[in-house]
């Protein structure tokens, strides 16, 4: 009983991205939620699944009670960093599939500008994280930090091994740029860059430099997804869920000690079952929405896919596919490096928008089947989705 | 100068013999008692053979650069002093890997494949801890 295709995407809501708000993350959160059950075409009473998210900190009881829920009969959290939304989607679907739920709400998203600034680290504000234990013994206290570190001396093997170049990292970043300029959502809209802007903006943990990195936005993005059949009576077509995967690599809890440090070693096995599941292969792929906390977690994903060899990523960007118009567009909104940082929501919700034909016509893919996307997680932990087009 | 140390370590049960060794001037990493087979950083069980008996072997303390990345700014209030610095991951004897910083050299120096060496230094805060040296 193959669970690729049983469930759908039956609304989504999404809050601005900003540099400040005066909301608190839950507040964001209820926002996002509220407007992803009117999408639906559904009231909160409705909602009978809850799935907060990891890195927002937030709890389901945020969402009963201030919803009213009270109905609420399956919720649960994953906790693979930014491969929990993906690996919760998995879940939502699970649960729905064995008919514990109907219709689940997943919601994501931090004060990512106002509360946890990434690169204010150095003021303190990055809390310890408490199941790091490896991490906080023999990596931190040599100054391992941040985030940007632990993942630079990734991209830095990967540099050495195939020769892969900034310049190509520097593609990335424009090919979400230049997306961006075309979504009225994305806070980079009005913000062109050129290769000159990119190789001149200063490194900050080689071989990243600043615009290797995502934004730092404040914002949610919220989702409701329900049966393949509940969602035909629903207000818009359901778009299907027909690959889901979720891969962890060994070890999951530091990078240093990876056998392979130049691959997303969780995206392999992510990729492989959410194809399996779809019955898909990467050439029928008509968009990739992949998870771009920093751009090389892009090139390799590419490359740990399927989409190309591996050591080939930084051919596959210089060829110029994942371009709007190349035939395989990459991150269409603007990303997390060009439209918000929400946790890689907003990587699914602007998937739901393509396949829906909701975009703005100058960005809309034409004839567009099946979108995948992917979330990295802590020391590359990955998880993979699937969509396709509403029947 | 800052006056914020370094984020203290915190020894588990697991681990402690690590960090002693470190007050003696020896590395020493887990082996495993059945399968012989070396681990880092400490675990319970032996994830090749799931044996939990272990002892503590001496490695060198020699290895070579595996990759590396320069912090150019301090991501941290300790290290507010000290940017930029180079972290570098160490592979050691036993196919072990180590993460640390290096001693005393121009970051720019650091390259992956390059022999470090390590030495032992009584930092505030945190006791003997192992540092990289690059060794020509």
């Amino acid at each position: 009983m193959s669970l690729s295709g049983s469930c759908v995407i039956a609304g989504i809501g999404q809050t601005p991205f900003t540099r400040g708000t005066e909301k608190s993350t839950v507040g964001l959160h209820l926002e996002a939620a509220l407007e992803a059950i009117a999408d639906a075409g559904l009231k909160p009473s409705d909602i009978d699944g809850v799935m907060p998210n990891e890195l927002a900190g937030t709890i389901a009881e945020d969402f009963i009670v201030n919803l009213g829920l009270e109905n609420v009969a399956f919720s649960s959290t994953m906790r693979h960093g930014g491969a929990s939304l993906l690996s919760a989607v998995k879940s939502a679907c699970l649960a729905i599939h064995c008919g514990v739920a109907k219709h689940v709400l997943l919601v994501a998203g931090r004060r990512g500008f106002s509360q946890q600034r990434m690169s204010k680290a150095s003021e303190g504000t990055i809390p310890p994280h408490p199941l790091f234990r490896e991490f906080n013994e023999f990596e931190s206290p040599f100054g391992n930090t941040a985030p940007l570190q632990w993942f630079a001396p990734a991209a830095m093997r990967h540099m050495h091994e195939f020769g892969t170049t900034s310049e190509q990292l520097g593609q990335i970043a424009l090919i979400c740029r230049d997306n961006a300029q075309l979504n009225p959502l994305a806070l980079m809209q009005g913000k062109k860059m050129t290769m000159e802007d990119y190789l001149a903006s200063p490194m900050i943990a080689d071989p990243y430099r600043k615009f290797d990195c995502s934004l730092e936005t404040d914002g949610a993005t919220a989702f409701v997804i329900t049966s393949a059949e509940r969602g035909r009576d629903l207000k818009k077509p359901g778009v299907p869920i027909l690959g889901l995967g979720e891969g962890h690599g060994t070890p999951p809890t530091n990078m240093t000690q990876k056998r392979d440090m130049a691959k997303v070693e969780g995206m392999e096995q992510a990729g492989r079952l959410a194809f399996d599941m779809a019955g898909l292969r990467p050439t029928d792929i008509n968009s990739v929405q992949l998870y771009d906390a920093f751009t090389w977690v892009v090139l390799s994903t590419l490359e740990d896919l399927g989409f190309c060899k591996k050591g080939e990523g930084g051919s596959l960007v210089d060829s110029g596919v994942l371009k709007l118009d190349g035939g395989l567009p990459l991150n269409t909104s603007g990303g997390l490096l060009s439209e918000g940082h929400c946790s890689g929501a907003n990587l699914i919700s602007e998937a739901v928008r393509q396949l829906r034909g909701e975009v703005e016509p100058v960005r809309q893919i034409s004839d567009c089947n099946y979108i995948l996307i992917s979330g990295e997680g802590h020391f590359h932990e990955g998880a993979v989705a699937i969509l396709g087009r509403p029947v | 100068m800052s006056c914020i140390e370094r984020p203290a370590i915190k020894p588990t049960e697991i681990s402690q013999s690590f960090w002693d060794a470190c007050t003696e001037g020896k590395l020493v990493v887990q082996k495993c008692k059945a399968c012989e087979k070396l681990r880092h950083y400490p675990q319970l069980l032996c994830p090749s053979c799931h044996s939990d008996d272990v002892e503590w072997s001496e490695i060198a303390a020699t290895g070579t650069i595996y990759t590396y990345t320069i912090a150019r700014r301090p991501f941290h209030p300790a290290w507010k002093d000290n940017a930029p610095y180079a972290l570098v991951t160490v592979e050691m004897e036993g196919g072990v890997r180590m993460l640390g910083d290096i001693l005393n050299v121009d970051p720019e120096a650091v390259k992956i494949g390059g022999s470090v060496k390590v030495e032992f230094e009584d930092m505030p805060g945190q006791g003997v801890v192992p540092r990289f040296r690059l060794v020509n």
